[in-house]
């Protein structure tokens, strides 16, 4: 292989191949393909059998078979999903969720970010391993510990009644209040990350020069500190809200049944219903709707990172 | 910024780490409280610890568990370190840009997507469903976080000791295992952490890919949380997220010397030349 190092760069080695190949095989087998199975049941039609959907294909019936096999694809899931109001609602109350989240999120994490960048330069390695460590505990456990918390006779509630400023527990698990509450909680250092990121860079000069021009404190942090940080805001929000648009977990164990959630939905269909072909479909659809935000996020990561370099 | 923080900026940080801690400081308390009752305290006690010992489907459940996130957390640290070896290195060649499509899109996508998908895949290859399905599902999604975290370390490399040592007539391989790897070493090392943890963590992605006999931790705890809070799943929960602190602080510390240890190397080094 050292001969090789020697040849023209453009030209790849055969270990140089391999290590693209390998990583690049994987991840089109396990990635890729996969999705365009859900593509192609979701063009399929339930069925009573193993696996639950016609048509499958068999290479071993021949080309005859398998073409014809095509004939049989119909956009039938997808109407269906029209129809019935409850994937529409389950979309649109997802997005919702995960926006309202997304805002709750900013607010709370905004002062936590903002007080981590103005702390002691010694203080600020301690507060960002604080942040981090919840993001290594178990995502199912920072759940289930709301659930004890906010339950009728759980801990709020009776420290709520023993101060007296309630008369009687209020209704907080299983309504989408507690909802909002396990999404903040569980992506809220996904938030505060990249915005203290962003505000520990900002020059602290430009605050003093306002000041000096008899500028408010209020004002100059609308005028300075929020534009400058926006690239640290428009990241965080986004890795709230993607993952908070497909979440099951959250609205499962502390939503209540009323608690629409696309993710929720797919779980139900396809575990419950046993309805592959139609559970393909609301993936396909989910993966639509997210495309704009992935999309729109990986733009504004290149942008920055043009930018630092 | 470099002005000091405001009672403002104390007090936000003090409301928001509450916030953050103050659910899993309650969660272990009350896996120590003598009341099966878990919101009423009855008194210390650690017979719930005493009786997860006896609860063998748990301890199956964890075994499981342990096996297919140590598994899948050292293939997926192998591929992720190929993947942001390529990312980094391997310049411009065809399809690239899905390559890093296919690296970043896992990190954003919702995990009820990824499962599905992963098990439409293992019905169509006609795979019997278990540990194995498990932990290839694992090892794709966790080997993206891996090719993210040591991308990070490789980008920040001097390339011209590599550069040197091949000059030098090294071949790229023995280079790699001499000079990149060791440079490298603490985001490989956090790389196989973070692929670990999230394994040990799923519950989504495993409960779709799952076959009989191969259920896992967070299985078991998902399908004993939804009967009601426990103190036994209080105590199970204790004893993870104590594994996960100690294991993150001394994974840090130990980072922490070896980089001290390695300025020191360099400054040594330097001091020679001159």
């Amino acid at each position: 292989m050292a001969e090789n190092n020697v040849a023209a760069p453009v030209k790849r080695s055969l270990g140089g191949r391999l290590l693209i190949a390998v990583p690049y095989f994987w991840l089109f087998l396990f990635f890729l393909a996969p999705f365009l199975i859900v593509v192609k049941i979701s063009l399929s039609q339930t069925a009573i059998a193993i696996p639950p959907y016609v048509p499958t294909f068999d290479l071993s019936e021949g080309w005859q078979a398998f073409s014809e096999s095509f004939a049989e694809f119909s956009f039938e899931n997808y109407v269906w999903l029209t129809e019935d109001a409850l994937y529409w609602k389950s979309y649109l109350s997802s997005v919702s969720i995960a926006a309202v989240s997304t805002f709750l999120t900013l607010l709370i994490g905004y002062p936590i970010a903002y007080g981590m960048a103005r702390s002691p330069q010694s203080w600020r390695p301690t507060l960002l391993m604080l942040v981090i460590l919840p993001f290594w505990t178990s995502f199912l456990i920072r759940v289930y510990a709301w659930i004890g918390i906010l339950k009728n006779e759980g801990l709020l509630n009776q420290l709520l009644l023993s101060l007296g400023l309630i008369s009687e527990p209020l209704v907080i698990l299983n309504t989408n209040a507690a909802v909002y509450v396990g999404i903040v909680y569980s992506y809220l250092p996904f938030l505060v990350l990249p915005l203290y990121a962003s505000l520990e860079r900002l020059d602290g000069t430009l605050l003093e020069a306002a000041e000096d021009l008899g500028c408010p404190a209020w004002k100059a942090f609308w005028k300075i500190t929020v534009p400058l940080s926006l690239p640290g805001i428009i990241a965080g929000c986004f890795l709230v809200f993607i993952p908070a648009v497909g979440e099951f977990v959250i609205p499962d164990l502390l939503g209540g049944s009323n608690t629409l959630m696309i993710g929720k939905t797919l779980w139900v269909e396809f575990f419950n219903n046993r309805d592959w072909p139609v559970s393909s479909a609301v993936a396909v659809i989910l993966l639509l709707i997210l495309v704009i935000p992935i999309v729109l996020f990986q733009n504004q990561q290149q942008k920055m990172s043009e930018k630092d370099g | 910024m470099t002005r000091g923080p405001t009672w403002f900026n104390i007090t936000s940080l003090v409301v928001g780490f509450s916030f953050l801690y103050l659910p899993i400081v309650l969660l272990v308390i009350y896996s120590f409280n003598e009341s099966r009752l878990v919101t009423v305290w009855g008194g210390f006690s650690t017979k719930w610890y005493a009786s997860l010992l006896q609860n063998d489907q748990l301890l199956d459940a964890a075994w499981v568990t342990l096996r297919v996130a140590f598994t899948s957390a050292t293939i997926a640290t192998v591929l992720g370190t190929l993947a942001a070896l390529v990312l980094v290195r391997s310049g411009r060649f065809i399809g690239r840009s899905l390559f890093s499509g296919m690296i970043f899109a896992p990190l954003v996508m919702p995990e009820v997507i990824l499962g599905l998908s992963l098990l439409l895949l293992f019905v169509a290859m006609d795979t019997a469903r278990g540990f194995w399905t498990v932990m290839l599902a694992h090892t794709t999604f966790a080997m993206c976080y891996v090719a993210v975290v040591v991308q990070s370390r490789l980008v920040g490399f001097d390339k011209s000791v590599e550069e040197a040592a091949e000059d030098l007539g090294c071949p790229p391989v023995k280079t790699f295992f001499l000079i990149t790897l060791p440079i490298i070493l603490p985001g490989v090392i956090a790389g196989w952490m973070l692929a670990f943890t999230l394994s040990l963590d799923d519950l989504v992605i495993a409960s779709f890919t799952t076959g009989p006999g191969a259920t896992t931790l967070p299985m078991k705890i998902y399908s004993q949380v939804r009967l009601g809070v426990t103190p036994e799943i209080n105590a199970v929960c204790t004893i993870l997220v104590g594994l996960v602190t100690i294991g993150v602080i001394a994974a840090s510390l130990v980072t922490k010397r070896q980089q001290i240890q390695r300025e020191r190397d360099e400054r040594a080094a330097f001091g020679a030349d001159n």
